[in-house]
Parts: structure tokens; C-alpha cells; sequence
């Protein structure tokens, strides 16, 4: 038996996402099988960070074979040592399934999702242990750092993240080169760097998945940009909710201090710079520079005007640098191949790649990282596999509560700062939620206001208020109570917040209103004027109907509801009264025969 | 009050209280870390221990208040023994996270952020756990449950409360 077996790596995905699929009781079946049959000499299991296809998960990937396994039970890992590990016969209905073919696919490759996709940032995610400093350094890690070191000066540094046209990876956008110039001509000592991973916009995890990844990437980047700028101290700020991310960095940091890529003289160089861990507990608003550093410091995280910058004035009154965690990933590569292979990559004014967070009503889910410049239907309907269920593509949201949606005739735009800012939405950190005819605009954005409302820290008025006062109008509209007077008072007062608010988060936060009113102008017309809600989603303008003739009388939702609103007996088709009837929906996602159906209220009503 | 809040300290909380400080130096820059650490003692920050660390830290009770007020993690009362916790991040809110939230208040009879009144559940709703690709997602006691339907939730909070005698 044994002449015929290949050696063969085994790299089994422990991100967030497949660990809470079980992905741990994978990896201990999988151990166990491959001692209790002796193949140790010949397989071996690799743990690695987000292999980026998270709703496939758990998941692991066979090399050289290049094959993927999706959806993986425990009970199933028996087959695949027997049958591919052992009898190199590929288990085909573990495979990815195209959705739109209906074929499996043996090589990973050829998997839509990830054949139009071009990793630079994320490149050894999902490939590496992230645990394990050896193997980053085993795929050229920390090289870049010595390259630097060695044979460039700071200034050099500077200029080739400069050329290479990096533009922070946070959302704004500001040429990294530039902001990097300005903390190391600012006067004052020590300085400070700080690496943004308060990632804090729902429906994006890209930092996350980085951290968890290839935590060294972006302590490489910090080191080198420590360096670029003459700073000693930096910190890395990261979500309390993330515990992988703190693990994982925790780890990372003590192995680059052993290794001397951390602490006094790094690499026998005269550079003295080491980072410190900080948890975030947990405030949106700290996703803004300035509220961040007041967090950093123990204060409650609330912005403050600029200038002064954090370049010239940042934590402790120190010049700080203060970047997104993606932007500090992106040096070591740029270091490593020149910014003209950088600036090679993506569109005119945006260079290289950006991760996007590809969630909500779409077939492939998961991070995806493209050149800048690609269009928003090649991600939904090339690389997303489109919409499930063949339901209607309607629009994207991207930017999270800062962003905006943007509407399916615009869907041949392209994804790069302009571009998406033209429309009324920003590039945001990345999250890119896909929404389908099923979703109701007035609905989502009185969502997104309902949350930054919430995180409105409360220091300037317009955004306290006014996100208050914009939220109430919303749910006038969708409880169809206002008039098309409202809507106008709507706009009015989110140009307002957009316009006078202090920080990113009330100038931002309007967005979501301003681009469904837009492109949507009709959905709040209809809730206003018909008093109907066309996508069925808002409670108080539906009704929930039974079919009589596919009711069996089985009495499920009878049984669960919460009001008492659904008469009838047993084995006989039942009623739902619609005064009683509270429309949480619980009886029309339980019934078995899809007999509940919603209507809208006014054509029961009259 | 301080003093009475202050006697409800025995010593062998305080030395464990003196040995988080001692951890971040006494220092007030560090207010969120030492906030962090003895939520993680306590499950949620007892008032006492608070008026107690801003004693030592020489801070006033309404700065460390103001802080630990400001962020969505620090909670000020014991959560229930059995935390559900159910995501409403923009991914999970398109894929139906309201329903599960509204399901799972109904069967409890108690409000996200609310407690039950035997003590065994308490409910959260929270922005975003960053688990989007498995969208509806829900934590319960720390188990990340994802790819949710109303079905597949329910068969789930059947069994959380049958394994508590509910």
C-alpha cells in the first residue's frame, strides 16, 4: 500500500468562520485517523488562518492535489483519507458545487470564486499556520523588513510607498505615502504608530481574517513603517469581540520579540520600536482616528476637530501615524516588488488590490480580494455565483453605515475610491453586501441609522440629534404614518448631519438615507402614498395570509404563536386573525407546506 | 455612600483587585484594560469595584463611570446563566436576524438586554460578531451557531433548555 501513497499536506482552515462550524472536531478526527493508520511520514495537517470561502465552511484544502473540500462533517473525513488520501480517488461530493452549472469542481482553481481573484494582501492566508513565525518566514517573511534595513534609507522607504500609490485601506483613502511624510517631518519624540483594527462596520470581517491569517504581515509593515518614520511605540487596536485576532497576535507579537524583530537594536540595526496590544471594547465611533486615540488612552472614545492631525499632534499629544491594519500588510509586498508592480495593479487613481466582504443574499460568500477598478457585477455574478434561490439582483450595499447603496442599473460601475464616491457611497473597509428584490430600502436604511444613531458618541449636535431626529422620521414612513412633506424634511436634514456634523461617523452616517432616497425614491413614495410596502418586509403595512387549499391543519403555527392570532383544528385548514396577528413572522418561516404567505395589509383591509 | 459601597470589599477581593492593577501599573491610561480584566473576574463590573479602583487609581467615580458607560462591552449586571447572544449585523439582518431575535424574546419573555427572572437566561443583541459569511449567526454560551433558519434555531433553544431542566 504504502508504494503508492503521495505525500501530501492537508491544510485545514481554522478561521473564525470554520471553527464555529466544528472545525476543531475536524482536525482531532482527522489526527487521530492518520496516527491510529500510520501515515504520519506521508500526511501532514497544516493549520491555517481563513482560507477566505467561510460560508463553505468547515473546509480543507489537499496539495498538491489542489483540491478543496467544502461542508466537511466529521463522519466524512474517514472517505476522504480512505478514498483520496489512501486510494487517490477524489471524493466528489465533497466538492464546491458551481451553482450555476451544477458541476463539482476538482480543482480549486478552476472555482469561479477564487480564479478571479488576485491575492497580494491575502496571499498566505489560509496557506500558512499563523502561529507559527517559521513558516511566514519560510515564505519570505520579514525579508522586506531587512531589505529596508539594508539597503534603504527612511526617506527611500517613503518614497516608494509613495510611487507605489498605497492609499489607506480604511475607507478615506489618503495617500499612505503622504500622511507617512508628514508624522516623520512632524516635530516632537517619541512618536507613535497606531494600526486601526477596530473594525467596527457591520457585515465586514476582512480585518478580522487578516489578523487571524497572517498576523506577521502587519507587524512587518509596522516595523518597516516604524523605521519610515522614526517611531518607537506602536499599538495595535483590535475588537474585544475578535478572541482569535488578540490569540493570534498575542502569539505573533512574543515570537517577533524573541526573534528580535521587536524590541531594542531590531536585527542588530539602530531601531528601537515595540507594539503594544490593545482590546477595544467595543464603540464604532473609535473606528475614528482621533476617538481611537482617546481610547487608546483610557478616555471615553469621542473625536475631537482637526486640525491639529494626528501626524502633528496624535496619542499622548505625540506625532502619530495611524493606519488602517490592511495598510500596514501591504508593505512588506510593495517593499518586495516595487512600487511599480504595485502601481501596475488596479485602476488609474487607485492602485493594487482591495478585500472585499462579500455577504448577504449571494451564492459564494466570503473574502475576495480583486485589483481596484473591478466592476461590482463581476464580484455578484462572476465571483458571488449571483443570487440564490433565483430571486432578483436589486442592489449593493457597500461601506457599511457610512456607504451607501447602490442600485443594479449602476452595477457595470467600478469598485475604486472615485468611482463609488461619485454615487453618493465611500469604498468603506471593505463590507459589500448584496441585496436582493426580498429586501425593503426603507427598511435597511432605517436599519443603518438605527445604528449610528446608537453610536453616536453625542458630542456635536447635528449628529446627536439630528440621527435621532432622521430615525424618527424613518419610522414614520415605514409604519406609514408621514407624508411626502417628510420625505422632503428627511433629505433636507440629512444633507444637514452630512454637512455639519464634527467626525466621519455624522458626516458619513446620512449616506445610506441619501443614496435609497436616490435610487429607491419610489419604495418610500409607496410606503408614503400607497401605504404598501413593495418588498413586504415593514410590519405595519403587511398582512400574513393561509392558503386554505395547501393548509393540512398540522397546527405548527398555531402552536408558536406568540399572540394567539391563528385559529382552527386540527387536520382543518387554519385562520389567521390580522388584528391579533403581530407579524414577527414566526409561523410563516416554521409552516412545512409554505402554505403563509404576505400580502400587502391594504388588500385585506380594503 | 463611598465608604459603604467601599465595605462591601472583603480583603480577599481587593488583593485580587490590587494584583489587576498591579498587572497595568496602576496606570490610567490603562482604565479600559483594568475595566476589561475585571469584567472578565466578575462577568460584568460590580459598582463597588469600580469605586474602589477609582480610589486607588485616583480618578473620580464619574470619569471611570463616564468610561466604562461609553462602551457597548462593559455591562453592569450579572447576565443570566445561559447567554444568547444574536447578531444583527447588516449580513445577518438581510438574511433575517430579526425573526430569531423576536422568536427567541417571545419564548422568553424578555427584551434583548434584559435578564430572565430565574436568573438562567439573559438575551443580547449585538452590531456585528465579523462571522457574515454564515450569516444569521447566534452565540450561545459561547458556541457560534450560524447559517441560521427559525427551524434549525428552535431545535436548538429546545435542547439549551431541556439540558436545563426547563
Amino acid at each position: 500500500m504504502s508504494k503508492t501513497l503521495n505525500e501530501r499536506t492537508i491544510l485545514v482552515c481554522r478561521g473564525s468562520g470554520c471553527n464555529s462550524m466544528n472545525a476543531l472536531g475536524i482536525n482531532s478526527t482527522l489526527k487521530n485517523l492518520i496516527q491510529d493508520l500510520n501515515l504520519s511520514d506521508y500526511l501532514k495537517i497544516k493549520l491555517t488562518g481563513c482560507q477566505g470561502f467561510c460560508q463553505f465552511g468547515p473546509q480543507l484544502i489537499i496539495k498538491p492535489d489542489n483540491v478543496l473540500y467544502v461542508k466537511l462533517k466529521t463522519k466524512d473525513i474517514e472517505e476522504i483519507v480512505e478514498s483520496h488520501l489512501i486510494g487517490n480517488n477524489i471524493v466528489e461530493r465533497l466538492l464546491y458545487e458551481d451553482p450555476t452549472s451544477g458541476k463539482r469542481i476538482r480543482n480549486m482553481d478552476e472555482i469561479l470564486f477564487y480564479k478571479e481573484q488576485m491575492p497580494i494582501l491575502r496571499k498566505y492566508c489560509g496557506r500558512i499556520n499563523p502561529e507559527d513565525i517559521n513558516e511566514y518566514i519560510h515564505v519570505g517573511g520579514y525579508l522586506s523588513l531587512k531589505k529596508a534595513l539594508e539597503d534603504m534609507n527612511p526617506e527611500e522607504v517613503i518614497t516608494e510607498i509613495k510611487n507605489s500609490g498605497l492609499r489607506g485601506r480604511g475607507g478615506a483613502g489618503f495617500l499612505t505615502g503622504q500622511k507617512w511624510w508628514a508624522c516623520r517631518n512632524a516635530i516632537g519624540l517619541p512618536k507613535y504608530l497606531i494600526a486601526n483594527g477596530d473594525e467596527g462596520d457591520p457585515g465586514a470581517f476582512m480585518d478580522r481574517s487578516l489578523l487571524e491569517a497572517d498576523p506577521h504581515s502587519v507587524i512587518e509593515g509596522m516595523i518597516i513603517a516604524a523605521y519610515a518614520i522614526g517611531a518607537n511605540y506602536g499599538y495595535i487596536y483590535v475588537r474585544a469581540e475578535y478572541p482569535l485576532a488578540i490569540k493570534r497576535l498575542e502569539i505573533a507579537l512574543n515570537q517577533a520579540r524573541k526573534e528580535n524583530l521587536l524590541g531594542k537594536n531590531i536585527l542588530n540595526y539602530e531601531l528601537d520600536f515595540d507594539i503594544i496590544l490593545k482590546k477595544g471594547a467595543g464603540a464604532f465611533v473609535c473606528g475614528e482616528e482621533t476617538a481611537l486615540m482617546a481610547a487608546i488612552t483610557g478616555k471615553r472614545g469621542m473625536p475631537r476637530p482637526r486640525p491639529p492631525y494626528p501626524s502633528t499632534s496624535g496619542v499622548w499629544d505625540k506625532p502619530t501615524n495611524i493606519n488602517n491594519v490592511k495598510t500596514y500588510a501591504y508593505i512588506p509586498r510593495i517593499i518586495k516588488n516595487g512600487s511599480n508592480w504595485f502601481n501596475s495593479i488596479g485602476s488609474e487613481n487607485a492602485s493594487g488590490t482591495f478585500v472585499v466582504a462579500l455577504t448577504g443574499k449571494i451564492n459564494n460568500s466570503g473574502l475576495v480580494e480583486v485589483p481596484m477598478g473591478t466592476k461590482i457585477n463581476k464580484l455578484v455574478f462572476e465571483i458571488g455565483g449571483g443570487i440564490p434561490n433565483g430571486k432578483k439582483f436589486k442592489a449593493v450595499q457597500i461601506g457599511g453605515p457610512s456607504g451607501g447603496c447602490i442600485p443594479e442599473e449602476l452595477s457595470d460601475t467600478k469598485m475604486d475610491y472615485e468611482s463609488i464616491t461619485s454615487l453618493g457611497s465611500i469604498m468603506g473597509s471593505g463590507g459589500f453586501i448584496v441585496l436582493d428584490e426580498d429586501t425593503c430600502m426603507v427598511e435597511l436604511a432605517h436599519y443603518f441609522i438605527a445604528f449610528t444613531q446608537d453610536e453616536s458618541c453625542g458630542k456635536c449636535v447635528p449628529c446627536r440629534i439630528g440621527t435621532k431626529r432622521m430615525l424618527d422620521l424613518l419610522t414614520d414612513i415605514r409604519e406609514g404614518k408621514a407624508n411626502l412633506t417628510d420625505l422632503d424634511s428627511l433629505e433636507k436634514l440629512a444633507k444637514i448631519v452630512k454637512k455639519t456634523s464634527l467626525c466621519g461617523l455624522g458626516q458619513t452616517a446620512p449616506n445610506p438615507v441619501l443614496t435609497t432616497l436616490k435610487y429607491f425614491r419610489d419604495e418610500y413614495e409607496a410606503h408614503i402614498v400607497e401605504k404598501s410596502c413593495p418588498a413586504l418586509v415593514c410590519k405595519n403595512l403587511i398582512s400574513f395570509l393561509i392558503d386554505k387549499n395547501t393548509c393540512t391543519g398540522c397546527e405548527i403555527c398555531k402552536n408558536s404563536c406568540p399572540s394567539k392570532a391563528i385559529t382552527g383544528i386540527a387536520k382543518e385548514s387554519h385562520l389567521i386573525n390580522s388584528d391579533l396577528c403581530v407579524r414577527c413572522e414566526i409561523c410563516f418561516n416554521l409552516c412545512p407546506y409554505n402554505s403563509i404567505s404576505k400580502v400587502p395589509k391594504y388588500r385585506i383591509n380594503g | 455612600m463611598t465608604q459603604e459601597i467601599l465595605n462591601e470589599i472583603n480583603g480577599e477581593e481587593k488583593s485580587k483587585i490590587k494584583e489587576i492593577l498591579k498587572i497595568y501599573e496602576n496606570e490610567r491610561g490603562n482604565v479600559i484594560s483594568i475595566l476589561q480584566k475585571i469584567q472578565e473576574t466578575y462577568q460584568y463590573l460590580p459598582s463597588n469595584v469600580l469605586f474602589y479602583i477609582s480610589k486607588r487609581l485616583n480618578i473620580s467615580p464619574a470619569e471611570i463611570f463616564g468610561v466604562a458607560t461609553f462602551y457597548t462591552q462593559f455591562k453592569f449586571k450579572k447576565m443570566g446563566k445561559n447567554s444568547l447572544i444574536c447578531c444583527d449585523g447588516t449580513a445577518c439582518h438581510v438574511n433575517g436576524s430579526p425573526i430569531l431575535l423576536s422568536f427567541v424574546e417571545n419564548e422568553l419573555g424578555i427584551k434583548s438586554g434584559e435578564i430572565t427572572e430565574n436568573k438562567m437566561f439573559s438575551i443580547e443583541s449585538v452590531a456585528c460578531l465579523g462571522c457574515c459569511a454564515i450569516s444569521p449567526v447566534c452565540v450561545i454560551n459561547g458556541q457560534i451557531y450560524g447559517d441560521l433558519t427559525l427551524k434549525r434555531f428552535r431545535t436548538i433553544l429546545k435542547n439549551l433548555m431541556k439540558n436545563q431542566n426547563i
